[in-house]
């Protein structure tokens, strides 16, 4: 099912024109910013299919970098994100691509700031739907419905029963989990959808486990 | 959590072997997999609701794009209805204007409630403000219309496509069009049954519709798209009512719009490069709007 919820279909409350291309693109970017943690200090947005075509009539790019100042689909804020972003000191590129996306509708967000970097790829699925389909160059499915975690982990032996093992502890549920990893013996990710809200409790303890270098979560 | 429904025909099962209507079908589905309180969800419907009046009682005061393309006509077709004129009756054209009006406000960026997506916004609150007016419905009524058109809707989401960029403008107008009848027919007193052969009237007379708006804007053909899409939700509502059937089964024509959909060309599908997008007028409005090329278009940003 692709579709869970009746507000899926009757909703997002947004602002026009595009919900594939307004409200999810404002949701891709806000979903990246919630990765990340953090304002990012600059953004790259590559653009591709129907988004590089149309963004700027349909208000996909003031939608991706309202998204990135945390703004949700509907504030009335989206209008003046690049004022909002510059005032932040926020700087962001478009990049509309030629080449063909396996959606029609697919952002590449890259972010950073003195601390960092990230990279996501999301897909705008129409109704203000989205998907993250990578992260870091992780291929992964995302569907941002869920609560979910995203475990950065050395590829060892029981990092993985580890991890669920906490989750478990927790009396929590797991709904979907995929870990991909770029190379065996090298960096892996796992990518964990939830039932339920977590605290920092979990993200801690998860933290502090062998072989585990990084926890972002992304609350629902 | 399973779903309880994922195909009409299972939908309109359950709600005749239940007696129950269409819309507590989904509300219960939506309960189930989201295990949110009753009270929650017939909430923020009634807020999406809110946001939809809202929007038509904006547009009928009159709004314009910041691209000047669309704007000003819900107006105009209200004051035709004034004037007693009108050929194609009162009720059609009042939720032509409204579904209008929603559109334009719409494409002036303002707040509208997706159904199901911004583009096809205006169509089921435009039939909803327009038939509220002859059937009386008590608030919660007007609710349960939302959520009849989305059980439909979420029918056709999970099966086809609800996205102009997948589908062509057929899985947006086209979706909310046949939602629109779905629930007309409810409110109307109808069966589970004649809402489905109503959505199958309207969208067997959307299929094919392609996405084609110009300058990628969503104002031409749209908003006009979403007019013409809340009088056929009315007509083929009346058709139902009137005991015509489809004989083609509901889920057989959603997946006949898929199949269209699909075989359609991207040049027809949101991209601005076909259909009315590439007529010369098209081509010209788009240069006024974003400069003389795609290129310097693309580098205002960079």
């Amino acid at each position: 099912m692709k579709y869970r919820s009746v507000f899926e279909i009757i909703g997002p409350v947004m602002i026009g024109p595009s919900s594939s291309h307004t409200a999810g693109a404002a949701r891709i970017g806000r979903v990246a910013r919630d990765l990340f943690g953090r304002q990012p200090e600059w953004a790259k947005i590559h653009l591709y299919g129907s988004f590089a075509e149309t963004y700027k009539g349909h208000g996909t790019d003031v939608a991706i970098i309202g998204g990135l100042l945390d703004y949700d689909t509907f504030d009335e804020r989206i209008k003046t994100a690049f004022e909002d972003a510059a005032a932040l000191g926020m700087t962001f590129e478009f990049i509309p691509e030629e080449e063909e996306a396996d959606h029609p509708n697919t952002a590449k967000i890259v972010i950073g700031d003195s601390q960092g970097e990230m990279e996501l790829v999301g897909i705008s699925i129409g109704g203000g739907t989205m998907e993250v389909t990578e992260l870091n160059g992780f291929p992964l499915r995302l569907s941002g419905h869920f609560p979910a975690l995203l475990v950065v982990h050395d590829d060892r032996s029981g990092v993985i029963a580890n991890v669920s093992n906490a989750i478990a502890s927790q009396g929590m549920n797991i709904a979907h989990m995929e870990v991909g990893r770029k190379e065996k013996g090298k960096m892996a990710l796992m990518v964990i959808e939830v039932d339920q809200m977590f605290d920092e409790t979990l993200i801690n303890e998860l933290k502090s486990l062998p072989n585990v270098t990084q926890v972002s979560t992304l609350a629902n | 959590m399973e779903v309880l429904f994922g195909t009409v025909k299972e939908l309109v099962a359950l709600a005749e072997t239940q007696n129950k209507s269409i819309s507590e079908i989904m509300i219960e589905q939506e309960m189930q997999m989201t295990r949110r309180s009753r009270e929650e969800i017939v909430a923020q419907m009634e807020n999406n609701l809110s946001v939809m009046e809202s929007a038509v009682e904006q547009g009928l005061q009159g709004v314009k794009s910041t691209s000047g393309l669309t704007g000003g006509d819900a107006v105009l077709i209200q004051n035709y209805i004034k004037s007693g004129k009108s050929l194609s009756g009162d009720l059609i054209l009042d939720a032509v204007s409204k579904a209008v009006a929603t559109n334009e406000v719409n494409a002036a960026m303002g707040m509208i409630c997706a159904t199901p997506t911004a583009g096809a916004a205006g169509i089921v609150p435009g039939t909803l403000f327009a038939v509220k007016d002859k059937l009386n419905p008590t608030r919660e009524q007007m609710v349960n219309y939302l959520f009849t058109s989305g059980a439909f809707g979420f029918v056709v989401a999970n099966n086809a496509s609800i996205s102009g960029a997948a589908g062509g403008c057929q899985a947006e107008t086209g979706s909310a069009a046949s939602m629109a009848a779905a629930a007309i027919v409810e409110m109307a007193g109808g069966t589970p049954q004649q809402s489905a052969e109503a959505f199958s009237i309207v969208m067997k007379n959307m299929l094919g519709l392609v996405c084609d708006p110009v300058a990628g804007l969503v104002e031409v053909p749209c908003v006009k798209r979403n007019a013409m899409g809340a009088a056929k939700a009315l007509v083929g509502a009346d058709m139902a009512l009137a005991g015509v059937v489809s004989r083609i089964p509901t889920d057989e024509v959603i997946e006949a719009m898929h199949r269209i959909g699909q075989s359609m060309p991207s040049a027809l599908r949101e991209t601005a490069k076909g259909g009315l997008a590439a007529t010369p007028t098209g081509k010209a409005l788009e240069a006024e709007i974003f400069g003389k090329d795609k290129t310097s278009r693309d580098a205002v940003n960079s």
